[in-house]
């Protein structure tokens, strides 16, 4: 089943285009990779989904992308109750300079989630344990999240991202500054959650593609050259640029 | 290696160790002009914090003091005529000395000794009848001989000290009559004309509601200002305008904001003259644009992550600055803050046009009543001719030098202990 549906998407900054008519179906609760070299668009795609380019002011978004039939590419949605469905995790860790706690409780705190200390404190516990981070960090949830280690950083992020129980949770190379290890923690952590959320993960590990995902997109020049099953993109791709790419001869 | 390369492998060094050579010179200049800067004031200011007093016999004697009652009351005491008493307590260091020269003891001591030996009486009441010692602030010019700032060996008609007075004096330090202790009154004390007397109390309150009143306005307009224009505002031709004049107003001479105030606040506000009150605001408008500058440039410094992951948890804006951005730049905000309270501290060209050069003898209670400030009183003694007031001069400075190393120290510590590290 779709979950998000891009119909024609044309971004440009200033004068520049940086995407031209992208057209993609993310089906749900599915790991979709967006693969592709450096500048290719693949980020700023993403951050369509939950519209983190407003934050830009030059960028300028063109055509539909409907989420369940929810047009987000309008200007009478509610960016707040949007991202409130739609999470997000960043290239580089960026927990609050705040407590543990205080990271994962801020999204159910400002969405009004919790009604009294017990139902946040479950929330927190269950967010954490979801993101396999409430082991090592169950002793000491007053210290400051900045002060975890990489790895345990981004799945802090991962556990508030997760904490308002969103649809969809959008990643931007997430494992990009980690090291093998917690890169293997949070592949794993992908696979147990796209039970419940509709992932779309920016990455520039083919492997980790091959890896995770369910359906690969290949993005080359802000154009969407293929899209598929991740076997098939990987295995038998239809398009001479995307067989290039994936066995290494340009990007 | 070839004699070129070698030569040029020595040319680098060299040049390297030249340089170094220039920084510790130049170092070493910035150094030895600070401390000749501070010897000239310690070395002239230091004797401003001790008091001479010249210690005499005072009889409360009742019928010198008019007093008829049996027992007398406060008020009896409060009322009573204290003429007579202190003038025979300074003639008697010297009963020889005929009546028509007896000006020349009574000048030896503050013109306020009449006040001094009521003072001792109200404070103990059993005295009444009895001989017992006292203590009077000696007049400047003996404070000055007692401290050696006064040449003695000048001749006598372009002295302020007779050599009949130096003759007492001698007299007086050799009996251990002659006292030196810490000058309290130097800081519990208003202005006086007398250099004796005068103290920084009414000047340091001035500057301490000036600074309080300064705060009061530029803080939170600057603040909010900085907030939306880095936040909130668009960026266009406008908002771009706007701060292009506010880096300017942070360049413009301190004296203009001081026309400033008498132009609007006085003439138009009708606000009272030479207080704290104008002296603040006007003041304020100094500070404000060095706030704005530092507030926005520790809001820039807020990384972008820290918003993108507030927006993308669905924070607004709103939420997004005030819970996350603004916090985390506080530390430098403040840290700001107390620089620009600090310059505003050591300004006196916009004070003086506001009128809070007025000579002023009470200790402000209100940043409405009238006052002067540390710099200002710099100005005001550095005018006087007594030798007193040179002292006086350097023992303010040293005082607003200690106010402003506090505050920039309180700078340090705030921007040091409170700002976040970042992963």
């Amino acid at each position: 089943m779709s979950k998000i549906k891009a119909e024609n998407v044309n971004v440009y900054y200033g004068s520049k285009q940086a995407l031209f008519d992208v057209s993609i179906d993310i089906a749900e609760k599915e790991v979709t990779a967006l693969i592709g070299p450096s500048g290719c668009g693949k980020s700023t795609f993403l951050r369509c989904l939950n519209r983190m380019n407003d934050v830009i002011d030059i960028c300028r978004v063109e055509g539909s992308i409907k989420m369940d039939n929810l047009e987000l590419n309008s200007r009478k949605l509610d960016v707040v109750r949007l991202r409130e469905n739609v999470g997000m995790v960043f290239q580089k860790p960026n927990p609050f300079p705040k407590t543990i706690y205080e990271n994962v409780a801020y999204g159910p705190t400002i969405h009004g989630i919790a009604q009294s200390k017990e139902e946040m404190d479950q929330i927190v516990e269950i967010s954490l344990k979801k993101a396999a981070l409430w082991n090592e960090v169950k002793d000491r949830l007053d210290e400051i999240g900045t002060g975890l280690s990489g790895g345990q950083q981004q799945r802090l992020c991962i556990a508030r991202a997760i904490s308002v129980s969103p649809e969809v949770i959008l990643m931007d190379e997430p494992c990009s500054a980690l090291d093998p290890i917690a890169t293997a923690q949070i592949e794993e952590l992908i696979d147990d959650l796209k039970k419940e959320v509709t992932i779309v993960i920016v990455t520039h590990s083919m492997s980790q593609a091959a890896r995770v995902s369910q359906k690969t997109g290949f993005f080359h020049l802000g154009k969407l050259i293929e899209f598929g099953p991740t076997d098939k993109i990987f295995k038998n791709p239809d398009n001479q640029q995307t067989q290039d790419y994936i066995t290494g001869r340009f990007g | 290696m070839n004699s070129f390369k070698k030569n040029l492998l020595k040319k680098r060094y060299n040049a390297e160790r030249r340089f170094q050579w220039y920084g510790k010179i130049a170092i070493g200049l910035a150094l030895s002009f600070l401390a000749v800067f501070m010897f000239q004031i310690f070395s002239k200011g230091y004797s401003a914090f001790q008091k001479t007093w010249i210690v005499t016999e005072v009889h409360y004697d009742k019928e010198l003091l008019l007093i008829d009652a049996e027992s007398p009351s406060k008020d009896d005491l409060e009322n009573a005529d204290y003429y007579d008493v202190a003038y025979k307590a300074m003639t008697s260091l010297d009963p020889g000395l005929p009546e028509e020269e007896d000006r020349q003891l009574i000048q030896m001591v503050s013109y306020k000794y009449e006040a001094e030996v009521k003072d001792l009486l109200l404070k103990n009441p059993d005295y009444l009848g009895k001989i017992v010692p006292i203590k009077l602030t000696a007049s400047d010019d003996v404070d000055q001989v007692h401290k050696g700032n006064y040449p003695r060996d000048i001749p006598e008609e372009n002295r302020r000290v007779n050599d009949y007075q130096l003759q007492i004096y001698d007299m007086l330090n050799e009996r251990g009559d002659i006292l030196s202790e810490f000058n309290i009154s130097f800081f519990t004390s208003p202005d006086s004309r007398e250099a004796e007397l005068a103290g920084i109390a009414s000047s340091f309150m001035g500057t301490v509601f000036s600074i309080l009143v300064c705060l009061a306005f530029s803080f939170p307009i600057a603040v909010l200002a900085a907030i939306y224009l880095e936040e909130f505002a668009p960026k266009n031709k406008f908002t771009d305008f706007i701060e292009v004049n506010i880096n300017n107003l942070a360049a413009v001479p301190s004296i203009v904001f001081g026309l400033l105030g008498l132009g609007v606040l006085l003439a138009v506000f009708n606000l009272p003259r030479s207080t704290p009150l104008v002296g603040g605001i006007t003041l304020s408008l100094m500070t404000l644009p060095t706030i704005i500058i530092a507030a926005r440039a520790s809001l820039k410094a807020v990384p972008p992550s820290i918003r993108e992951a507030a927006l993308a948890m669905g924070a607004s804006n709103m939420q997004t600055t005030m819970h996350h951005t603004v916090p985390l730049s506080m530390p430098g905000t403040l840290s700001g803050t107390i620089i620009g309270l600090a310059q505003a501290l050591g300004e006196t060209a916009p004070l003086i046009l506001i009128g809070m050069v007025a000579f002023v003898n009470t200790i402000p209670g209100t940043p409405v009543d009238p006052a002067a400030s540390l710099p200002v009183q710099i100005y005001i003694w550095s005018e006087s001719a007594e030798r007193g007031f040179v002292e006086k001069v350097s023992a303010c400075i040293m005082v607003l030098l200690a106010f402003l190393i506090l505050m920039n120290l309180a700078a340090q510590i705030v921007r040091h202990k409170f700002e976040k590290k970042w992963s």
